[in-house]
């Protein structure tokens, strides 16, 4: 008998067939794109708690974004490019005992950064891209201010930090060594933002 | 000489696709590997805003996605123009926030609910108005943890 070889498949429609798939995979999914500013929200309010404490008004940074998406900064009209240097200069104060601040240590602004409140009030007529941008400004300078005391005792950014913190391939070794210098930097510098209901 | 002469009348000879195959189940690959199903069909419009300073979501099963902006074009006739929010596929009030946190809630396992985080997806141009009443509405449900969904960028130049 004479030896046949064996006849070949027809691949000429696999192409097609990976196209369909290709396309329904185009189509069915998105590339998420799932970052952005992590926020807490304060806790309802209990009627019988206790009044809160009271506040010095030079320890209070007052931001207020108004309908026609104005900034107003402790009452003076301000370009939302020089918040983050206004915030950081507010907060790095340090007019009574704060060994690490660098600021200029003047009588009318805050006392000390774990005391520093942010205020931030925004009207309902405030467009939502506005707000985010001042959020992320403020957040700036926390983080600024951060960067620079964990860089100063640890000789590592808080950002770059946080960041090894959070990944799920650190070690828990790492992690553990990483809490208390983390913790350390969230004292000195707190991020203390508070929100008024918008008016 | 005949040699070097060109051949007369010869067909041109067929490009092989025998590679083409390979070629697509690559792309294939690369496509199933990067991408995730999607699970919401936005039916408002979502230009989120820039910011810089944020923090990357990870645990995708623990976050809950509130969508809010204008109604997108094919819905406006029905729904309006004015802002409105999106929970799971269908547009809501604000007062179906809670309900909608309290059924996220019992459809996962008792020990990740307090992990679970609200992300909040909206439109640029929406006003602030909407947002904090979602955010009261969280409030009341105790959903503190709430995550401002944003693309990365200059938020300061975006804003000029």
């Amino acid at each position: 008998m004479a030896k046949r070889s064996a006849p070949e498949v027809n691949a000429g429609s696999m192409a097609d067939i990976a196209f369909l798939l290709l396309i329904f995979f185009l189509v069915t999914t998105t590339i998420e794109t799932d970052s952005g500013i992590s926020r807490k929200l304060p806790p309802e309010l209990d009627e019988n708690q206790p009044p809160p404490p009271v506040i010095k008004m030079r320890n209070l940074f007052t931001v207020v974004v108004n309908s026609n998406n104005d900034l107003l900064v402790e009452d003076e009209l301000m370009d939302l490019k020089d918040l983050r240097a206004a915030a950081v200069e507010f907060l790095d104060n340090g007019a009574e005992d704060c060994s690490y601040c660098q600021g200029a240590k003047a009588e009318n602004s805050s006392t000390n950064p774990t005391k520093a409140i942010i205020s931030l009030v925004n009207n309902r007529g405030t467009s939502y891209k506005r707000y985010i941008a001042v959020q992320n400004e403020l957040v700036a300078a926390y983080n600024q201010l951060r960067d620079r005391e964990a860089m100063s005792r640890y000789g590592e950014t808080f950002i770059s930090m946080e960041n090894r913190f959070n990944d799920a391939r650190t070690t828990q070794a790492v992690k553990d060594k990483l809490k208390p210098k983390l913790e350390i930097i969230k004292e000195l510098y707190p991020e203390k933002l508070s929100e008024a209901e918008p008016k | 000489m005949s040699k070097f002469n060109k051949k007369k009348g010869g067909e041109l000879p067929a490009i092989s696709t025998a590679s083409l195959p390979d070629i697509v189940f690559m792309l294939l690959f690369f496509f199933m590997v990067a991408t995730v199903m999607r699970e919401n069909t936005l039916m408002v419009k979502n230009n989120l805003p820039t910011a810089n300073q944020i923090e990357k979501l990870d645990k995708k099963d623990l976050v809950m996605y509130i969508f809010a902006g204008e109604p997108v074009d094919r819905y406006q006739a029905t729904y309006g123009t004015s802002a409105k929010i999106q929970l799971n596929d269908k547009f809501a009030e604000v007062g179906d926030i809670q309900d909608f946190i309290y059924q996220e809630r019992a459809s996962k396992r008792e020990e990740l609910v307090p992990f679970l985080t609200t992300a909040l997806k909206v439109d640029g141009e929406s006003k602030m108005g909407l947002i904090s009443d979602i955010k009261q509405e969280l409030r009341t449900a105790n959903a503190l943890k709430i995550n401002y969904v944003t693309k990365s960028g200059d938020a300061v130049k975006s804003n000029q």
